[in-house]
């Protein structure tokens, strides 16, 4: 081994080094992987259920706005409820919300917020605001119900007054326009989606 | 340098007196960007010092076998195996805790805890006296971090762990969560310790004669 000339040395043992490493890894991740898929599986799968009313399976279709989770009960094929991921930025980084519609896609069913940098204490209200300890999830749970046309818009300092507005954050004006828009966004895509597949059930 | 210092000094130094955060400054930007709960400290702590042990035994074997001129590449590989190994495992089994903790595991490969003691000590001393130095760095770096953690946590959402300790009147110092948080109370920790182990601090009360 020391006889080596130091150029080859060098060769050698950073060759092994990164075999041995590539195989320490190539096991590892073929242990782990199945386990990651599953927990992303169930995360997905309670994302959805949270989102949508009642069902017991769904049926994934992939569209130009990502994948729509189509959901109907065990015994028949009559669609209860879409849901997609909706991605777009909000105030500090990328927004992913899943969103549930009803199946003609005229009402918001439900929505979460899976991941989000939003400003803590602030623009985190599109989550959860602990400050408001009656109905913490208020801007979340506002948006069922919540019609999809014509665009969503936030109103500030004041209650609701039309089917189609939904009540802003205060000191997070940008992150509640940001859901809605990145909501409204993604919604044209699922209609052209869903009518191009004929999918369209009223 | 081996001879001269005892094992138990090797594990004790990394405690308090070259305590990784406290006494050297290393690997601040996990400190200070994942310490706004004290889970997240713990974990990332754990992780951490699993790196550490595992790349300061494997370095400190083949410490007489790796040419002086590619030790550092070399060294970088070892680490980011186990980097990645920890946070396949964290996605594997605390799903959660890998969600919170994000882009901070892999980043673990560039924490200069770690290469520094690889380079300071593991690739100079056997594998026992590496293995003592780096659970004696480990322990510090966790220490450090669950405390960071639990202070912000306590300040910044009323709870510790997750478990609620303060009271209804108790309103949270949003700040406290933030980053402007972590330095602030980084910065008061390490002026404390400064402060204890100022040698001139006992002569000025006179007690030292």
């Amino acid at each position: 081994m020391s006889k080596l000339p130091l150029s080859a040395r060098m060769i050698l043992v950073l060759t092994l080094i990164t075999v041995l490493s590539g195989g320490i890894l190539a096991a590892w991740d073929s242990y782990t992987k199945p386990k990651v898929e599953f927990h992303r599986l169930e995360a997905l799968k309670a994302a959805i259920a949270e989102v949508l009313p009642a069902h017991d399976k769904y049926e994934t279709r992939g569209s130009s706005v990502g994948n729509l989770y189509l959901a109907s009960r065990a015994d028949s094929d009559d669609l209860i409820g879409v849901a997609f991921m909706a991605v777009g930025s909000g105030f500090q980084g990328e927004l992913r919300i899943m969103v549930g519609l009803t199946p003609d896609l005229s009402k918001i069913t439900g929505i979460k917020v899976l991941e989000q940098i939003e400003t803590p204490g602030l623009g985190t209200k599109i989550v959860v605001d602990p400050s408001n300890k009656q109905d913490p999830y208020w801007f979340p749970v506002q948006f069922k119900g919540v019609h999809t046309s014509p665009d969503m818009v936030v109103i500030k300092n004041a209650k609701p007054t039309h089917k189609h507005e939904v009540q802003g954050i205060t000191g997070a004006t940008i992150s509640s326009q940001a859901v809605t828009r990145i909501l409204n966004e993604t919604i044209v895509g699922v209609k052209t989606a869903m009518t191009k597949h004929g999918g369209l059930e009223s | 340098m081996s001879a001269t210092t005892s094992l138990k000094f090797e594990f004790v130094k990394g405690l308090w007196k070259e305590n990784p955060v406290m006494a050297s400054l290393l690997g601040l930007c996990p400190t200070l960007a994942v310490t706004n709960a004290a889970v997240n400290g713990l974990a990332m702590g754990l992780a951490t010092t699993f790196v550490l042990l595992t790349s300061s035994l494997i370095i400190s074997a083949l410490r007489n076998f790796i040419p002086h001129q590619v030790r550092i590449a070399g060294y970088i590989v070892i680490i980011a195996t186990f980097v990645t190994v920890a946070d396949r495992f964290l996605a594997a089994f605390f799903p959660d805790i890998s969600a919170t903790l994000g882009p901070y595991i892999p980043l673990i490969v560039v924490n200069c805890v770690i290469l520094g003691r690889q380079e300071a000590f593991s690739s100079r001393n056997g594998i026992g006296r590496s293995m003592l130095d780096s659970l004696g760095m480990g322990i510090g770096f966790i220490a450090v971090l669950v405390t960071l953690g639990s202070i912000r946590e306590i300040l910044g959402s009323g709870s510790i762990f997750g478990f609620s300790v303060m009271g209804d009147w108790f309103t949270p110092w949003m700040v406290m969560i933030l980053p402007p948080g972590a330095f602030l109370t980084l910065g008061i920790l390490i002026a404390l310790a400064n402060w204890y182990n100022d040698p001139s601090r006992s002569k000025d009360k006179g007690v030292v004669s």
